[in-house]
């Protein structure tokens, strides 16, 4: 797949698409094996009547159900997979994430104190963006302030978070990336070349 | 207790009334602040501005239900002002939890407006991520030889025209996950396609150096984006409606970080006082 990434022709691309291909079928087993762990951690649960049983049983019953009403009646527009997908997964998962916003709240009133320069420095960044990223930074800025600064500078909020956006937060990201990506790079060559083996159980 | 040490350990469920209070309110009781638009975003609204009409986009719907309230509105919104301009959308997925949501999605933007086959086609959802990225670059149909529906890529008459991403203007990646990195990676280094991103808020910052090296060309971050695109389509939705609940509840936030930090530094300053 490297020599086809700098030489694009035949028979290099027919090498490359049968490799794609293989590399499909083998993460759609994948699958199968996440399916069958699910399965043996649940199963486990229910014959020993943990405390979590009901749960476990839940989980069979929502994906054997799933299952069977999508194979035999379809998944297309009206039928009943998409309805308990519609009415009961996705109001149920966006449930789940929409609590975040809460927990959020609880612990940024915990969290966030002042008491070291670092912490006040992301306390204040915080703020800010949080300020300026909703409409409402604006909106109080050309509410409270008189006309004349306004047209001086429009928006200030804004401009201070994109600033703090696109040059220091920017930065830091790059500099993540680039280390994890070097370091992605390294581990790649250690585990084609055969130095690194402990993905496949060596030294237990 | 006296009241700096009451507000330090406030029950969190005062706080949690409080946070469904102020999102609850606005959306009941409108305020309608006006969205401002930026630069990030309409770079992508620009671009697909100025495709030609019979262009053809690739939307990936990169997302599950717990990222709905923020990427379903961008989704509609670029699919709408897609169609509008008579661009050719390819939708598909690189999440299975999405795969029906998917659907669901693209039917309701080309209700009324839009024509299954013709306008549009779901192709669904393979695993393999990456490994599908580089094999679309090759050959759509390779990955994809049914749509959605189960109908043959070659009875669907706007696929006639469509092989890989030689014949497609632009990818947006709308993504709850890395996703993006990965279409930057393989579809946009090795075939050279152009890319934009549509994320949630929290993911938007990871992106801003692929935006400043040019490797996407626009980047749609969380609800306030949305809003801005739909602003700017003139398809006012439920992002829009959603930006004074969100502004509300951030100012909500701030004042409970000061009221925190208040009552942190009153403690800090009696714990002095007494020692």
């Amino acid at each position: 797949m490297i020599v086809q990434f700098f030489v694009p022709h035949p028979p290099f691309t027919n090498m490359y698409n049968v490799l794609l291909d293989w590399t499909i079928i083998i993460g759609i087993f994948a699958l199968v094996i996440g399916l069958s762990s699910l399965i043996k951690l649940h199963y486990t649960r229910i014959v020993r009547k943990t405390p979590d049983l009901p749960y476990s049983i839940v989980v069979f019953v929502g994906m054997v159900g799933m299952a069977l009403v999508g194979l035999i009646r379809g998944v297309d527009e009206g039928t009943w997979f998409e309805w308990l997908f519609t009415n009961v997964q996705v109001p149920m998962q966006a449930t789940m994430f929409s609590l975040l916003a809460f927990f959020i709240a609880s612990a940024a009133y915990r969290a966030f104190r002042a008491r070291t320069v670092d912490a006040t420095l992301m306390l204040v960044t915080a703020v800010l963006i949080m300020f300026a990223r909703v409409p409402i930074g604006r909106f109080l800025w050309e509410g409270i302030m008189p006309d004349s600064v306004v047209q001086w500078w429009a928006n200030p909020p804004g401009d201070i978070a994109d600033w703090l956006l696109n040059v220091p937060s920017m930065a830091a990201r790059r500099a993540i990336l680039l280390g994890v990506s070097l370091g992605a790079i390294a581990t790649a060559l250690k585990i084609i070349l055969g130095i690194e083996r402990s993905y496949m159980g060596a030294g237990e | 207790m006296r009241i700096p040490e009451k507000l330090a350990n406030l029950d969190r469920r005062y706080i949690f009334i409080l946070i469904a209070l102020t999102v609850i309110m606005p959306l009941l009781l409108p305020i309608g602040m006006p969205i401002t638009e930026t630069s990030e975003v309409k770079s992508v609204y620009d671009y697909i501005e100025e495709l030609p009409p019979e262009s053809t986009i690739l939307i990936a719907l990169d997302y599950d239900p717990a990222a709905l309230a923020e990427l379903d509105p961008m989704a509609l919104a670029l699919l709408r002002h897609a169609f509008a301009k008579k661009i050719k959308v390819v939708g598909m997925t690189l999440w299975v939890t999405g795969t029906t949501l998917g659907d669901i999605t693209m039917r309701k933007a080309a209700d009324g407006i839009a024509q299954e086959g013709e306008d549009y086609v779901y192709l669904g959802f393979v695993p393999g991520a990456a490994n599908v990225i580089m094999r679309m670059g090759e050959d759509i149909s390779a990955i994809f030889p049914k749509d959605y529906s189960g109908r043959p890529l070659e009875e669907i008459p706007m696929m006639n025209s469509i092989k890989n991403y030689k014949d497609i203007a632009l990818v947006v990646d709308l993504a709850a996950g890395s996703t993006p990195e990965a279409w930057v990676v393989y579809a946009g280094t090795k075939y050279d396609q152009t890319i934009a991103v549509g994320c949630t808020a929290v993911s938007a910052v990871g992106y801003y150096p692929f935006l400043n090296s040019k490797q996407i060309i626009g980047l749609i971050g969380g609800m306030k984006g949305a809003a801005e695109y739909e602003s700017m389509t003139g398809n006012r939705g439920t992002a829009t409606a959603g930006m004074d609940s969100q502004s509300i509840a951030h100012i909500a936030i701030i004042l409970l970080i000061i009221i925190a930090n208040v009552s942190y530094f009153a403690m800090r300053k009696n714990g002095e006082e007494n020692h």
